[in-house]
């Protein structure tokens, strides 16, 4: 996603499905782009979501995340970011 | 267009899908929040970046994170209560090339497994244990832990903890520190963001440690419980930063990982065949001169008792060694109480031409009384038509059965004459031998030979003939049988 034409450093894709709610990552996410959505998943929980832009490509969420595949980073490739 | 790499996903080390329940595969079982969640990434994490996925053994405790074999796709082995590292111990000795990782709570290792994390730090086990410090049991429904903070109610603290009654939070870490072995003792917090990052590396340090054939590695991580605390998850989170942090320290104790050497190898285990040579059980005519065959038919189910101090156990294994030169089949079983000395003592033993099936005696054919409370205690239980050896001048008259052979003699002053009381089994032996001709003479020879230091082994041979002496001069013989 980019704003202003210039490309995110970074993507998250959350695991809506094995999100347990806990709001671990929102907190931790230093811009502040993921939060819990208000609809509930299969299992009862409020799932966190990216906002959809404004991701640093940091990685803090997925380790700061409980759950081994609730998180997917991805970093912008250098070639793409010259 | 822009395009992007993944650079964080989920870990080689874990399966693809978690097939514990039908549903949810994608899922752990640990609560929203569960700091047993983060550690297993992290731990998966080091995995995949060592490259040791294929030859590492995880060692699964009791507690929350007892399921983490349904999680990585590794080696694992699930113990009982506290007994990980020696568990992990066996693995790493057994298969030293494989990667042993010991996963625990509080509970486990500092509760229940108190002994087993402090001789395997102490033994320098090139092992890696991580363990998860939430300060509760967990998985129990929250007793207290020896590293719940004071003050903290909990369902075996419902006052709070107070260090008069349930004492002071154990600092695990600190404990292992005072031992000399250890490579890497350090204690990490899940309490944010830049804790996690480097919990990340501490629990990759002490599984590289291992890799490079360093010893004994411990994590200890400080870790939330946001279910048994009764807290969300980011106060939980917060309650681990502020409050355990401070209540434990967070450092690193100890970093010997540059200068420590590698383990040497363990030295392997002697081959089965030199056994003998090597406990010197081949002298004479030892093991090797064991016949193949039995000589005779025979089932001898020997009941020998006394009291301690008495050389029952001795005359029982003369008896057991002496069978086993001359081919049968035989067991030797002590029975006695905590007394070194005084204080009754027996011993089952058997020897028969067939397989023995088990090495309790309870209805004994031969019955080597050495005291009068004995012969009392087992003659009720002689089978018909069996021998009763019985040291003292006379059986006494109540304890006269017709319907087996009785033979009394004063086995004890025998030995005195001898040389020496002790020798008085012995005696008793030989009287023994004369009775039923059960074995030959130089079975029982090379049999003493083994067993008795070679001081007295003279004097044993010499009790052995009067036995055998007495016996045949004896009026004893046949006291009473068939009346
Ligand atoms: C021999 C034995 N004693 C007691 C238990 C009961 N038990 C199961 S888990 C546990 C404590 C677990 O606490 P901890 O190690 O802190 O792990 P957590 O669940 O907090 O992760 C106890 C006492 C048991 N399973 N086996
Ligand atoms: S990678 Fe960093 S910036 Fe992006 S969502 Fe995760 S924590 Fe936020
Ligand atoms: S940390 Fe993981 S489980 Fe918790 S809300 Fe975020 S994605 Fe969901
Ligand atoms: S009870 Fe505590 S330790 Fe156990 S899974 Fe839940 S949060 Fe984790």
């Amino acid at each position: 996603m980019a704003v202003n034409g210039k490309p995110d450093r970074g993507l998250v894709e959350m695991n809506a499905e094995e999100c347990k709610g806990c709001g671990l990552c929102v907190e931790a996410c230093p811009p502040k782009v993921l939060h819990l959505a208000e609809a509930l998943n299969h299992y009862g929980y409020h799932p966190a979501v990216y906002a959809g832009v404004g991701c640093t490509g940091c990685g803090i969420c997925f380790f700061v995340c409980p759950e081994p595949g609730g998180i997917r980073v991805f970093r912008l490739d250098a070639v793409a970011a010259a | 267009m822009a395009s992007y790499t993944v650079i964080h996903e989920k870990a080689e080390a874990f399966y693809d899908t978690f097939e514990r329940k039908a549903e949810l595969q994608g899922q752990t079982h640990y609560c929203p929040g569960c700091g047993h969640g983060i550690v297993s990434k992290l731990l998966a994490q080091a995995i995949d970046e060592l490259g040791v996925q294929d030859r590492t053994v995880l060692i699964n405790p009791v507690g929350c994170s007892v399921f983490g074999y349904y999680y990585f796709d590794v080696g694992n082995v699930q113990v009982a209560h506290g007994r990980a590292p020696a568990a992990a111990t066996a693995v790493k000795r057994s298969r030293p090339e494989s990667i042993v990782i010991a996963y625990q709570g509080d509970g486990d290792l500092a509760a229940i497994g108190t002994a087993e994390i402090i001789h395997a730090a102490n033994r320098g086990e090139p092992i890696t244990v991580i363990f998860v410090n939430n300060g509760i049991y967990g998985m129990t429904g929250g007793q207290m832990a020896p590293t719940t903070p004071l003050g903290k109610k909990t369902a075996t603290s419902p006052l709070g903890r107070d260090a008069l009654n349930e004492g002071y939070p154990l600092h695990v870490c600190e404990m292992l520190n005072s031992l000399e072995a250890p490579v890497y003792i350090e204690r990490v917090s899940l309490g944010n963001s830049k804790q996690i990052m480097h919990a990340a590396k501490a629990i990759k340090r002490a599984v590289e440690n291992q890799v490079k054939g360093l010893g004994f590695s411990f994590v200890e991580v400080l870790s939330p419980c946001p279910t048994i605390w009764k807290m969300q998850p980011v106060e939980a989170k917060r309650f681990v930063q502020d409050e355990m942090a401070a209540i434990f320290g967070v450092s690193n104790l100890r970093d010997r990982s540059k200068e420590a050497q590698p383990r040497p190898a363990a030295a392997a285990a002697p081959a089965l065949e030199d056994l003998p040579r090597l406990l010197d059980l081949v002298n004479g005519s030892g093991v090797e001169g064991a016949a193949a065959h039995p000589p005779q038919e025979l089932d001898m189910r020997i009941k020998v008792a006394g009291f301690g101090g008495q050389g029952v156990l001795m005359l029982g294994e003369v008896l057991a060694e002496a069978g086993l030169e001359a081919g049968y089949e035989v067991s030797w079983l002590p029975s006695y109480g905590p007394e070194m000395r005084s204080g009754t003592s027996n011993c089952h033993v058997r020897l028969a031409h067939h397989a023995i099936d088990s090495p309790l005696v309870s209805r004994p054919n031969v019955l080597l009384a050495l005291n009068e409370p004995s012969l009392r205690k087992f003659l009720p239980v002689v089978e018909e038509g069996g021998i009763v050896l019985y040291n003292g001048s006379e059986i006494p008259e109540d304890c006269v059965r017709s319907d087996v052979r009785m033979v009394a003699l004063p086995f004890t002053q025998l030995a005195d004459e001898v040389g020496a009381t002790k020798v008085g089994n012995i005696v008793m032996l030989g009287a023994l031998l004369e009775a039923t001709g059960m074995l030959e003479q130089d079975r029982v020879v090379a049999a003493l030979k083994r067993l008795v230091h070679p001081r007295f082994f003279e004097l044993d041979l010499a009790a052995l003939a009067r036995g055998r002496q007495e016996f045949r001069g004896s009026a004893a013989d046949d006291y009473l049988w068939g009346v």
